[in-house]
């Protein structure tokens, strides 16, 4: 199962590289949202306190959002999704392999934000890149674990574009909090790791639990 | 076809029929496909004919294991389609309407990834061998949105048999293909039938069916109205059977 | 219907009607007064709108795991008293919180994660009424996944609480828990049970409707 996996994250990069339209797209509209947040928020030239932690994890979501949608919308053209369904490897592998697709791309998208957001916000994000690289992949993860298997199971339902944020959002309510909380906790001045690591145990456990259940699930879900 | 993909031998689903018995399909209140009920073998071609909305598309989903009937069953040799294992889909080929094809990826490139999702251990190979056979070698690195329909038909035709199934599906494979292409995917199919696999054809185009079909199953609003063991003059087949009601 | 179903309606019914007496017997509550008698129906929704939720959410694996319909309509039919209960509590909790504690909202851990719980119920009925055919099956995913996550919400939102204490602070109410609770419990029960039956009853009707028409078609065979 991981090697069909394996071979559709290759095929999903490959596109991506010819077109790079997903990368572009996502990655500007991360750009737009932390700008659009700037002139709202920052006053006198001044941040608002822990605001930067918010507002990055907001554009994630947001982006991540819209970059599920279009990676969908592709396979929905010339029903390629279809084509993966009827290939003889279990179905869930088709999800790993979107999954981890997706993955790369909006961590890819995080890598940009992170500076970004500490330059215009004067945020002290950068000052433990190890912790901070731990909560942002495993709330990724998470996100885009809940965002996959629902951006899948929408591709043939009518309104999928508005049904995704309304299913999304209120299932990734943890992420965001933990997220948030566990990078504003990080830039404090005294790092109280005590409560970073159990934000990040809570967004572990959340990743481990719904990595499962929507391996379980998809199958059943995807087919009619 | 020679290539095969590599499978374990107990996990090989081979079988040498296709029972369609009773099947029925219905969305909400629409039933598209009602208590249909045919047979094909090895070595056979069958069409599916009918007007728009006769269920042939439908029938074929539930062929390709896409779509699970309401009832009856639909039997691959022993083994039942709703107790079927995932290595079934090994041994099936669906050519659809939207050719399952990434635009942006080169024919080749297209090939050797659906060889590989078939587990096939020599994809670049196996997509080689064809290209060759498509006639497409030298537009082997192309984007496929470059492609014409005829070519992008004959891409999808060789992607749905890259694993050497024992049934192939296809949905008004005849659709945009000029005269040339549509007598070479002709030619294709009965070499495919004499090599002893299953095709299952839905057409609108009674004309290039003509002399092709083994075995006609004609569709009427989801119901199979009659079958027709070589049929001949299919045309006026057609209109007698599944017009002949409405004549005076 | 059932033969149980109009006998126990009218018990319902009277219980709900005797229940603004039963309550009003109840002894005073010293800090809140006549005020906190709402809790006699706020905490029973509350009740409910769990017990709807639990009920949608096992249907779903059970839809989900057999394929078999009846599952799928109670899970139809929990989620629109999920989304219902939900209502009433969220309603009467603010009407309370305002009487008593100066505020409709308050972000305490327990009515925040009810409000995400009661959006997803929410999102589980636009799935099903803008889904399109099909969408049953994607239902049943999303209840599943909303059931799991009731407990990381809830800790999530607990433990972002407590980090940032409220003006004004939630009181750990002792409540005797008296005749009054529990004759309110029992009304809700029941009225739950009622629903729930009455609701599943229309779908199934339904089903069979449309059954009877897809039928229709064999017959002209």
């Amino acid at each position: 199962m991981m090697r069909v996996a394996w071979l559709i994250v290759r095929k999903d990069l490959t596109v991506e590289v010819r077109s790079r339209e997903i990368a572009y797209t996502t990655l500007f509209f991360a750009v737009s949202c932390v700008l659009v947040f700037a002139f709202a928020l920052v006053r006198d030239g001044r941040a608002p306190e822990d605001g930067a932690a918010g507002i990055l994890w907001i554009a994630v979501m947001l982006a991540g959002n819209l970059t599920l949608g279009r990676t969908f919308e592709r396979e929905r053209q010339s029903e390629t999704l279809r084509a993966l369904l009827l290939g003889p490897a279990p179905r869930a592998a088709v999800y790993v392999g979107k999954l981890l697709g997706i993955l790369a791309l909006l961590i890819g998208a995080e890598v940009a934000l992170v500076p970004l957001v500490a330059l215009l916000f004067q945020a002290r994000l950068l000052a433990h890149p190890l912790w901070l690289s731990a909560i942002l992949v495993s709330g990724t993860v998470g996100f885009a674990a809940v965002g996959t298997l629902f951006a899948a199971m929408l591709v043939r339902a009518r309104s999928r574009d508005v049904l995704l944020p309304v299913l999304l959002y209120p299932m990734t309510v943890p992420v965001i909090i933990a997220g948030v909380r566990g990078t504003a906790a990080l830039m404090q001045p005294d790092l109280e790791v005590g409560v970073v690591q159990f934000w990040l145990a809570l967004l572990l456990c959340f990743d481990a639990v719904f990595v499962t259940l929507a391996l379980w699930t998809f199958e059943a879900v995807m087919t009619d | 076809m020679s290539q095969r993909a590599n499978t374990s031998p107990d996990l090989d689903c081979d079988f040498d029929r296709v029972a369609v018995e009773d099947v029925s399909r219905h969305f909400g209140r629409r039933r598209a496909v009602s208590h249909v009920s045919f047979l094909g073998s090895s070595g056979t071609i069958v069409g599916l004919l009918g007007p728009n909305g006769a269920g042939k598309s439908t029938l074929l989903a539930l062929l390709a294991t896409i779509l699970r009937a309401s009832s009856g069953a639909i039997r691959y040799g022993a083994i039942e389609s709703k107790d079927a294992p995932a290595a079934l889909r090994e041994r099936i080929g669906v050519l659809g309407h939207d050719l399952f094809l990434y635009p942006e990826l080169t024919a080749r490139e297209n090939l050797v990834f659906f060889a590989g999702l078939y587990g096939n251990d020599n994809a670049d190979g196996a997509a080689r061998a064809a290209l060759d056979r498509a006639g497409l070698a030298d537009r082997a690195d192309d984007p496929v949105s470059s492609f014409s329909r005829g070519m992008r038909q004959r891409v999808a035709l060789e992607r749905a048999l890259i694993h050497g199934p024992r049934l192939l599906l296809l949905d008004e494979p005849f659709t945009g293909l000029d005269e040339t292409s549509a007598a070479a995917l002709i030619g294709r199919l009965r070499g495919l039938r004499d090599s002893g696999a299953i095709v299952i054809l839905a057409t609108h185009d009674l004309d290039l069916a003509e002399g092709l079909l083994d075995q006609a199953v004609f569709l009427r609003d989801g119901r199979r109205v009659e079958t027709v063991s070589h049929p001949e003059g299919l045309r006026s087949t057609y209109r007698s059977i599944v017009f002949g009601a409405s004549q005076p | 219907m059932p033969k149980w179903f109009l006998p126990l309606a009218l018990v319902c019914g009277l219980m709900f009607a005797a229940s603004p007496l039963v309550i009003a017997s109840a002894d005073y509550e010293s800090t809140m007064g006549l005020v906190q008698k709402i809790f006699y129906y706020h905490m029973p929704s509350a009740w409910m709108f769990l017990i709807s939720a639990i009920v949608c959410g096992v249907s779903s694996v059970r839809f989900l795991v057999t394929g078999d319909h009846r599952h799928d309509r109670t899970a139809l039919a929990a989620a629109e008293l999920t989304v219902l209960f939900g209502l009433i509590t969220l309603v009467t909790g603010p009407l309370w919180a305002r009487r008593a504690w100066g505020t409709f909202w308050v972000w305490d851990a327990r009515t925040t994660s009810s409000l995400v719980s009661w959006m997803i119920s929410w999102a589980y009925l636009i799935l099903r009424r803008y889904g399109g055919p099909g969408s049953e099956n994607l239902a049943a995913g999303l209840a599943i996944f909303g059931t799991a996550n009731v407990a990381f919400i809830y800790v999530s939102v607990n433990y972002w609480r407590t980090i940032h204490p409220a003006t004004t602070v939630v009181p750990k109410l002792p409540f005797s828990m008296g005749f009054p609770l529990w004759f309110c419990v029992a009304a809700f029960t029941l009225l739950f049970v009622l629903l729930l039956k009455l609701r599943v009853r229309v779908e199934e009707q339904q089903a069979r409707v449309d059954e009877l028409y897809l039928s229709l078609d064999d017959f002209g065979r």
